[in-house]
């Protein structure tokens, strides 16, 4: 069967399972979207191409499958590139196809030409332009390949304009993919397995540091296995939430900078940490000399770079979260942490002083109270998609989450206007979920313009701004750390009620702590997207925080101040 | 100079022979803030397969960290580090020297301590042929200067493991293990 290009690229994304293309067309790719006009695949007409790769990326995310992104060449790819790394520091399997100009004029600096594959070599898993028709079959498939195995990431394919006009014979089963033969590793030997075995068998303050991989390894039930057997408590990366509930009583919450008192403390006393799916990124560890100096370390994880790169560790199992879990569980023969439990229990207790949820209402509304009631009233159930900044880091503190991938957030590149974007991805991946988006009004104005692509695909997400009129977490390190200068960090922003409307979306301003509630009823009650600007106290600020470079141990912790009187049990 | 040499380390690897690999090995050491003090490449006896031979200014850990993100590329068949293996390094190196009648016959003394030899004659000079160890070369290099070196071009270091320590290509659907003695059992994944 003779097909073009274009056509080729349609039928293979079909056949690659493929549902939802988030894009925007252009004059090097129309060739694709006139096969897209004829195939069955949905396209979804993005604003900007950065909100392409965001929604791509939020599919992935909350899918565990390959998320598609389309734009044209030059402007169209280069506005892709903010997505993409995004997607490559964590780990999401994205693959964005992009239009090039024509093989015959490579080079030439023609109209929207632009050297895409060199511009997002160092962001991409794997990136490769096509000049001819009869590789798209064959390169798309090891783009999807690449992309979903061993640590995910995304692959960009660059298809010229000529390639996707020629017409060749199409035949599925003769492009299977063909990788370059890869030396097969052998990960750890014996005596390092042992050498874990020996310190799970020793410890006697053990605290495990989840991190994502458990999640992109689909490895929540060995991991609980693994938990249950050594009776473990648990500290969580911000990736890594979702991936063992947070009602359990071992799971103590997040680590790091804006992570929990009580989990930062447990790291620094702890003399076993178990390391699993994580990287020991700067963000969780603050000054790597003073990082959990009495603790030995075990290592799980997939990617072998990441071993020794920021904390030498005494025993590194190389492979998949799950597969390494399984093999480790049934040698753990000590569980007997009751002292080490008990003592951060106390520690728990202390330091919920600074929970301001639990205080009366004195008029003020703060983020806390908002997240906290989205999170009450969704049961904890919905899937909240996060933008970056002091919002984002209230919900990981505020909204509980006990399934792995609802929690949908930006987290090694801190790609503001993330939000917006990814959970329109989310929604797609996931129809009948509810989808929260909690952003900052920073962060929203970034990327708003995707509030017409929710329109005309007419989909139901709840938008919840959290306006502070700050650039909040820009504003408190000025606060703590420049003397409270404000420079650049008050902004102004439109009337974001009104400008739902605009796009003919309902939207309310909440500005008191008794209007929460039943306003989220309202929005949940109604199968329409409703946005929400609540204005929140200005000056609030995250705490528990680890100043950049500091000590894990080394907290600032929230003032005594006339809003924090006393606290109730959590 | 010795104490550079120390923080010198080599690396061999195996790659794609088409367009652009080499940049992607040589950007990837950018990114990772790693300088390349030599990179050699050509074929191998597989005309699909390139071979590299990377030196590096790094410390152990950096280069794993290049080993290791090295083989993450798609391209990249294997990577290791031979640092700290029994390994036979080779630069070749011409150098065009100037040589008239009267320094001539004394020029030729050293050549042949060198074991250089001399590929070009011209009137006022000779190009020299001469490959060994790095230091073999700074060595001739050091007493040529005197008479005046008008040109020279170096490979950069090509190296290889010693005597049965073999480090070949991993061939499709035949998965090689690594010659690593000490990693024996375990699991083995894919990038």
């Amino acid at each position: 069967m003779k097909l073009t290009g274009a056509e080729i690229l349609c039928e293979s994304l079909t056949r690659l399972g493929v549902k939802h293309i988030f894009g925007y067309p252009g004059g090097a790719i129309l060739p694709v979207y006139d096969a897209l006009g004829k195939s069955k695949l949905h396209h979804v007409l993005v604003r900007h191409e950065q909100g392409a790769t965001h929604m791509a990326d939020g599919y992935a995310r909350a899918s565990g499958e390959v998320g598609c992104a389309m734009a044209t060449s030059g402007p169209g790819a280069t506005n892709m590139v903010t997505g993409i790394a995004t997607a490559m520091l964590d780990s999401s399997p994205v693959v964005c196809i992009t239009g090039q100009v024509s093989s015959k004029v490579l080079g030439s600096d023609a109209f929207q030409e632009i050297d895409i594959t060199g511009i997002t070599m160092p962001i991409t898993k794997h990136n490769v332009v096509v000049t001819r028709a009869e590789d798209i079959a064959r390169t798309v498939r090891e783009a999807f390949l690449i992309a979903a195995s061993g640590r995910p990431g995304p692959v960009l394919v660059d298809i010229t304009k000529d390639a996707q006009q020629a017409s060749c014979e199409f035949d599925w089963d003769a492009s299977a993919p063909k990788l370059p033969p890869k030396r097969q590793r052998i990960n750890y030997d014996q005596a390092e397995f042992d050498r874990a075995v020996e310190l799970l068998n020793s410890a006697k303050r053990p605290l495990i540091l989840a991190g994502h991989g458990i999640i992109v390894s689909g490895a929540m039930k060995a991991f609980e296995q693994f938990v249950r057997a050594g009776n473990y408590p648990v500290a969580m990366t911000l990736l890594g939430i979702g991936c063992f509930p947070a009602k359990d009583s071992l799971n103590l919450g997040m680590m790091g900078m804006h992570g929990e008192a009580w989990v930062n403390n447990a790291i620094q006393e702890s003399d076993l940490l178990i390391a699993v799916g994580m990287r020991f990124d700067d963000r969780v560890t603050g000054d790597l000399r003073t990082y959990a100096k009495n603790a030995r370390k075990i290592h799980i994880e997939i990617d072998r770079a990441e071993i020794n790169k920021n904390v030498p560790v005494d025993a590194a199992l190389v492979g998949d979260a799950r597969e390494v879990l399984e093999k480790l569980t049934p040698h753990i023969k000590t569980r007997d942490h009751g002292v080490w439990l008990r003592h951060i229990q106390e520690s728990k207790g202390d330091s919920a002083v600074r929970d301001i949820q639990s205080l009366p209402d004195n008029g003020h509304l703060y983020a806390a109270h908002v997240i906290n009631d989205i999170w009450k009233e969704t049961r904890g159930e919905a899937i909240v998609v996060t933008d970056v900044g002091q919002h984002q880091m209230w919900e990981a503190q505020y909204y509980h989450h006990n399934l792995p991938r609802t929690l949908i957030t930006s987290g090694g590149l801190g790609t503001m206007g993330f939000a917006l974007p990814a959970a329109i991805g989310v929604k797609f991946a996931k129809p009948d979920a509810e989808v929260w988006v909690v952003v900052g009004d920073g962060g929203f104005q970034m990327t708003m313009s995707e509030l017409a692509t929710i329109v005309q695909e007419k989909i139901n997400i709840k938008i919840a701004i959290i306006n502070n009129g700050f650039l909040g977490m820009v504003r408190q390190w000025q606060e703590f750390f420049y003397d409270k200068r404000y420079v650049a960090t008050p902004l102004v922003a439109p009337d974001f009620a009104a400008l739902a409307n605009a796009f003919g979306i309902r939207g309310e301003r909440i500005s008191t702590r008794n209007e929460v509630i039943p306003a989220i009823r309202v929005a949940r009650q109604s199968n329409e997207t409703v946005l929400f600007d609540f204005r929140v106290e200005q000056e609030d600020s995250v705490y528990p925080m680890v100043a950049a470079g500091a000590s894990l141990h080394d907290m600032i912790r929230r003032p005594d101040s006339p809003l924090v009187e006393t606290a109730t049990e959590p | 100079m010795k104490k550079v040499e120390e923080t010198m380390q080599t690396l061999v690897a195996y790659v794609e022979n088409k367009p652009g690999v080499l940049n992607r090995v040589s950007s990837l050491a950018r990114r990772l803030a790693i300088n390349i003090d030599s990179l050699t490449v050509g074929p191998t006896e597989n005309e699909e397969i390139a071979r590299m031979t990377i030196v590096a200014h790094t410390d152990e850990k950096g280069a794993h960290r290049l080993e290791a993100s090295l083989e993450k590329l798609v391209d990249v068949l294997l990577a290791e580090n031979i640092s700290n293996r029994s390994i036979l390094e080779r630069d070749l190196a011409l150098i065009k020297v100037l040589a008239d009648q009267k320094n001539r016959p004394h020029l030729m003394e050293l050549i042949k301590v060198f074991r250089a030899r001399v590929v070009d004659v011209a009137p006022e000079s000779l190009i020299l042929e001469v490959s060994g160890t790095v230091d073999k070369i700074d060595g001739l290099l050091e007493v040529l200067r005197p008479f005046g070196v008008l040109e020279m071009a170096r490979t950069g270091r090509i190296a290889m493991t010693r005597g049965g320590d073999l480090l070949r290509p991993p061939v499709a659907n035949e998965p090689e293990v690594s010659a690593n003695s000490e990693n024996r059992a375990g699991t083995t994944v894919t990038n």
